[in-house]
Formats: C-alpha cells, sequence, structure tokens
C-alpha cells in the first residue's frame, strides 16, 4: 500500500481522514512491513466501509488485512440501527462464523511424537476433511432446524461434545436470535449431510506445541503451559453458511436501489438493519453461527474419540472458540456513552478486555482467548483481549496471518508433496486429500503470523499469550 | 486469447484461465458468444477444484435467471457450485443456452472421488469481485469474476 496516501499516528496505526462520500476516517494497525506488504485494494475496501451510513467512530483494518470481498478480509465496522445502521452480507462473508478453537490436553510432545504417524492418520481417517468428504450424520430437515436453534448446544444434547464446554465459547454455544425459517431449504439441504466435516482452503485440525509463553499470569489462567500439547481446529459454517450469504448478497444487490444505498461497490451489499431484509438476514446469518457451533463442536467430539484411544487418561477441555466472520448486536461506549451496535467482523476475532459481562467467570478477570491460526508451517497463537480493545476497534483482533500470496502463485512455486516431506522433516505430519491443495496453502504464502501478533499487542487490540508449533496437521 | 475472431480456428476461441487474487482465486472464460464464455467460466471453476479426469457419464440440468448478465453469470456458477455439493458430484463439462435473461444449461460428471479427484478446494460461492461480462474489442466474449474458497 502506498504510505504517501495515509497519515501517521504512531509505529502500529495509520488513519485515513474521510474524503469523498466517507462518513467517517479508517484506522490501519500495521507495523511499517505489514503496511506496505498491504494490498492497495485493501486502502479502497477500507475506505468503500467508510462510506456506509450509519457507521460509528470509524472503519478498521486489522494487522492481517487483505483483499477480500466488499470488507477488505480483516475489517471491522459497527453501525447504529437507530442512524439508518445497515448489516452486511459481505461483511460478515460466505462462511458465516468461520472461526477458531482450542483445546488443552495435558499431554506433552514426547506423548504425541510416540503415537504421531498413526495419531495422525488415524484423526485424518475418522475427521471428514476435504471436498467430498462426509461424516455418519446424516440429518432431516426437521433435525436441521434444531441444529440452527441450538448451536453447539443441540451437539451436546445429541451426545457429540461436553456440557462443560459451552460455558467457553461465545454466546454460550448457542446464538440468540436465530431464525430458521429465514433459511432457505436449499441451505438447509446443502447441509444434511455436512455437519462434522472440517471442509477445505484453509480450514485444518492441528495438534500444537505450547512453544513459548509471554504471559505466565494468563497462560496459567487459560491452563497452557509450555511443552504441553493443544488441539486447535479451524472451520466454519459449512454449505449452509455459503449458501446463505450467497442468497442473501443478491437479495441485497438487488435491492440496494430501493433503499437508497449507492453502493461503491456492489460485494458491498446489505440492507438497513430496521428493514424486513436486514432482520431477515441477521436472523439467517445467526442461523449460520449456530450451525458453525455445532459443526466445531461435533469435531471436537470425534477428535475425543480419536485421543480417548490413544491416551485414556487424556482429558480436552476447551479454552475456546472464537468466530472471526459475524455480525453481533453488542454495547460499546461510544464518546462516554453506552451504545447497542451492530459489529461486523470479517476476519477478524472478537477480543473482549477483563471484567466483560458476557465472559465466563473463569475468564472475567483475565480476559477473552484471541486464537490465532498459523499456517501449517509456521507457529499460531493465543492472545488475550487487553483493556484497551474496546476503545482502539471495539473489542477485536486479527485472525490469523493474512495471505501474501495468491493460490495461483503459491501452485506455482511450491509443490505438495515436496512441501509435505519438508515439513516432516521439521516434525510437523501434514495428511490432506490433495497435494495440491497443501502447495496453495503453503506457510511461505502467508505472512509473518509473528509480526501480525506482534502489532495486534503494541496497537493494544489483544496481548500475546502463548506461542503454538504445529505437530499435525490434518488439512481440509 | 485470439487476436481476431474473424481468424482464428475454433479450437482457439474457446477457453478459460485462472487469474489472481489475494486470497481466493479468480475465473475466466472466453469465447465467441456469451453462452460459450459461461461455459469455460464454469471449467474454469471445475478446476480451482481438480483438474484430474472426470468421467462424464452423469449430467444435471441447471436452470436460473437474472436481470443482466452479469448478474446470470454469477447466478449460473452459484447454480453450479450448489449441484455439486448437494449432490456431491464433480462437472468436467457443460453446455449453456442463454435468452433473455434465463439460463438452461447442463453440467455433466461423475459422484466425487478423494483418491481419485484430490479436490485441492472447495469453491464457497461466485461473488461480485472483478465480475465482468462483455465483448472486448477483438470479439471475443469473456466472463470473469472471483470465486471464494
Amino acid at each position: 500500500m502506498d504510505t504517501a496516501n495515509l497519515i501517521r499516528v504512531d509505529d502500529y496505526e495509520w488513519r485515513i481522514e474521510p474524503f469523498g462520500e466517507m462518513r467517517v476516517p479508517a484506522v490501519l494497525y500495521a507495523d511499517e512491513v505489514l503496511i506496505h506488504d498491504m494490498d492497495d485494494k485493501v486502502f479502497d475496501q477500507i475506505v468503500n466501509v467508510a462510506k456506509l451510513p450509519g457507521i460509528v467512530n470509524a472503519a478498521y483494518a486489522m494487522p492481517d488485512a487483505h483483499w477480500g470481498y466488499g470488507f477488505p478480509i480483516g475489517g471491522v465496522a459497527a453501525f447504529d440501527a437507530d442512524k439508518g445502521g445497515i448489516v452486511s452480507g459481505g461483511g460478515v462473508g460466505f462462511d458465516i462464523s468461520c472461526g477458531v478453537r482450542t483445546m488443552t490436553t495435558g499431554l506433552t510432545a514426547a506423548d504425541i511424537k510416540a503415537n504421531a504417524e498413526s495419531l495422525a492418520d488415524a484423526l485424518f481417517r475418522e475427521i471428514p476433511a476435504g471436498l467430498g468428504s462426509k461424516s455418519d450424520i446424516s440429518l432431516t430437515m426437521e433435525q436441521m432446524d434444531a441444529v440452527l436453534i441450538g448451536g453447539a448446544s443441540w451437539a451436546v444434547e445429541q451426545g457429540y461434545g461436553d456440557a462443560a464446554d459451552l460455558e467457553r465459547i461465545e454466546e454460550r454455544g448457542k446464538m440468540a436470535g436465530a431464525r430458521p425459517d429465514y433459511v432457505s431449504d436449499k441451505a438447509k439441504k446443502r447441509q444434511l449431510r455436512e455437519m462434522g466435516t472440517l471442509g477445505s482452503g484453509n480450514h485444518y485440525l492441528e495438534i500444537q506445541q505450547i512453544d513459548g509463553i509471554y504471559d505466565e499470569n494468563a497462560a496459567e489462567k487459560f491452563g497452557l503451559r509450555r511443552g504441553e500439547i493443544v488441539v486447535t481446529i479451524h472451520c466454519g459454517s459449512r454449505g449452509l453458511g455459503h449458501q446463505i450469504g450467497t442468497e442473501y448478497l443478491a437479495e441485497m444487490v438487488a435491492s440496494a436501489q430501493s433503499f437508497g444505498l449507492n453502493l461503491p461497490d456492489r460485494e458491498l451489499a446489505c440492507a438497513p438493519i430496521n428493514s424486513d431484509l436486514g432482520k431477515r438476514y441477521l436472523g439467517a446469518m445467526r442461523a449460520g453461527i449456530n450451525c458453525a457451533l455445532a459443526n466445531r463442536e461435533i469435531i471436537t467430539h470425534f477428535a475425543r474419540q480419536v485421543f480417548s484411544r490413544f491416551y485414556p487418561e487424556a482429558k480436552l477441555n476447551l479454552l475456546f472458540d472464537v468466530s472471526h466472520n459475524t455480525c453481533k448486536l453488542e454495547e460499546h461506549a461510544v464518546n462516554g456513552e453506552k451504545k447497542k451496535l451492530y459489529v461486523h467482523r470479517k476476519g477478524a476475532t472478537r477480543a473482549f478486555g477483563p471484567e466483560h459481562p458476557s465472559l465466563p467467570e473463569s475468564l472475567r478477570d483475565i480476559g477473552q482467548p484471541v486464537l490465532i491460526g498459523g499456517s501449517m508451517g509456521t507457529s499460531s497463537h493465543v492472545l488475550v483481549g487487553a483493556p484497551t480493545s474496546e476503545q482502539k476497534a471495539f473489542s477485536s483482533a486479527c485472525h490469523g496471518a493474512g495471505r501474501a500470496m495468491s493460490r495461483h502463485a503459491a501452485t506455482r512455486k511450491w509443490r505438495g508433496s515436496t512441501l509435505m516431506e519438508e515439513l516432516a522433516e521439521k516434525g510437523i505430519l501434514i495428511r490432506s486429500p490433495s497435494a495440491r491443495g497443501v502447495a496453495e496453502e503453503a506457510p511461505g504464502a502467508y505472512k509473518d503470523v509473528n509480526r501480525v501478533v506482534d502489532t495486534a499487542e503494541k496497537t493494544g487490540l489483544a496481548r500475546k499469550v502463548a506461542k503454538l508449533r504445529p505437530m499435525i496437521c490434518i488439512k481440509g | 486469447m485470439p487476436e481476431n475472431i474473424i481468424d482464428a480456428p475454433l479450437e482457439k476461441l474457446l477457453g478459460w484461465k485462472h487469474f489472481p487474487h489475494a486470497a481466493d482465486i479468480g475465473i475466466l472464460g472466453f469465447g465467441p458468444a456469451p453462452h460459450w464464455a459461461f461455459e469455460q467460466a464454469a471449467i474454469a471453476l471445475t478446476a480451482v477444484i481438480t483438474v484430474k479426469p472426470i468421467d462424464l457419464a452423469e449430467h444435471v440440468l441447471i436452470f436460473c435467471s437474472a436481470g443482466n448478465m452479469e448478474d446470470l453469470f454469477v447466478a449460473w456458477l452459484n447454480a453450479v457450485t450448489y449441484e455439486m455439493a448437494v449432490r456431491d458430484m464433480v462437472f468436467g463439462d457443460y453446455v449453456v443456452r442463454l435468452a433473455e435473461g434465463r439460463l438452461c444449461g447442463a453440467a455433466y460428471g461423475e459422484t466425487i472421488d478423494q483418491k481419485r479427484h484430490q479436490p485441492a478446494c472447495e469453491v464457497k460461492g461466485a461473488t461480485y469481485t472483478e465480475l465482468r461480462v462483455a465483448q472486448e474489442e477483438n470479439g471475443i466474449w469473456t466472463a470473469r469474476c472471483i470465486v471464494d474458497v
């Protein structure tokens, strides 16, 4: 990105003052390297977001921001319904409630190394990954509606998961306001055989070793000890979320003129929150969130079954489950006044600081775990919401490394089979249905995740707690 | 892409390619008429998923409509994506006919087999980003957009 068009606030914050039809400024959190590496499209897209009706304070780009659809990926914006604020399908994305959950195991790296190959094979065999893979779960349309209302609670009720998990999931595992009746039969049909599946692309299940602790106090609260093993899952609402996104985006594009919305980019398609379309989208999107929460809970159950065979004494305890493609109604302080706002996070993680009332008692004094995914060969990170998170970007932080190279370029540069051999030599076992898929997701195709989380900490978006090193990756 | 529609042999008038996007993939189809560009773009969509051989034994009929050619193109790609998802199929060839904002198409393929097709990724949906359906200066029609994977 050309920094000549930005105002440098400090070493980690850049600002675009309103021009043209912008209603608020845009704020980008990045260090010198990250800002230069950001695509110019991020500039265009964050400026466009700042033009949307009812936007509050500013449009924000997280340190991992990159070119998305309408909103940049790594984009955050909050809207006030009483000021004509909108909800945007493009501001949530196709994979509604895509997110990450991490579980502690109490196991050590030596425990995993003793069974690494057979554990990787068992996880790959029993956790459906990649296009065309299915679990044994097949739902009726009525059962699908129950999933969309109940979320992870539904999964636990059906025997997939543990009731103790629920308090460690955003919304206690069940998003209120979900309206299955606003989800089309096509979307539901697309999901009937997809519960408990990872999907593909950048989705994965990883066995990770805790490689470093930055904040002893927070790590202790989170149950993270250096050298121990955690299991992390990254996936979303699968076909259902994709279909909801596709259908509502088309309807929002077609309806924009009737709402008097002059969209600078059709992918910014949106509807007033208080309109019928806005309300229907929110109801359907919340149903999509529940689908994702149930999906990750079921995959957790499958992972626990595999671990119980290898390590009967091990208990996989959920640290936390966070979504990074959502729009949520939250209370935030704006100019000293508490306001209920619709916060869009597109490729951005919620990061509530200490004492936030939505946090479970066990985490309230320390803050919300913020889970940042790596890219097969690189580290993942656990952060915690900081007291400054709210003021910086409506309690939001980055969600991953962010791509530095297109899939197209990655497949020209790397061969999947060679990559898997190289990673195996480093002690990282990859299991994937597609060598080309592995090449597309090559660690080198992503930005430096360490720099991204360093920037998140330096800006006060979140604080670093622990660094995780991959040992086994089941790649979708 | 050929320089001139008049002089080029038919096989050179048809084709597809991928173009880069930061996180996802751009697909482009071209041909001497819009329906060929739509067919070729759908082949490009399949190539996002797999480049392995696909048996064309089964077919699925697809119908969609929209107010303009670009929206129709997005609707077509999303319909193809949907049929692949709910039928567990992968399509290797397509036939499209267009008339007055309506599309009638057929997608030919087989049940997806992870071992044989080794799908690299799943297409979530077609987007309006980089969306363009137009006749170029050389007379060739192109249809393009970014697909979310």
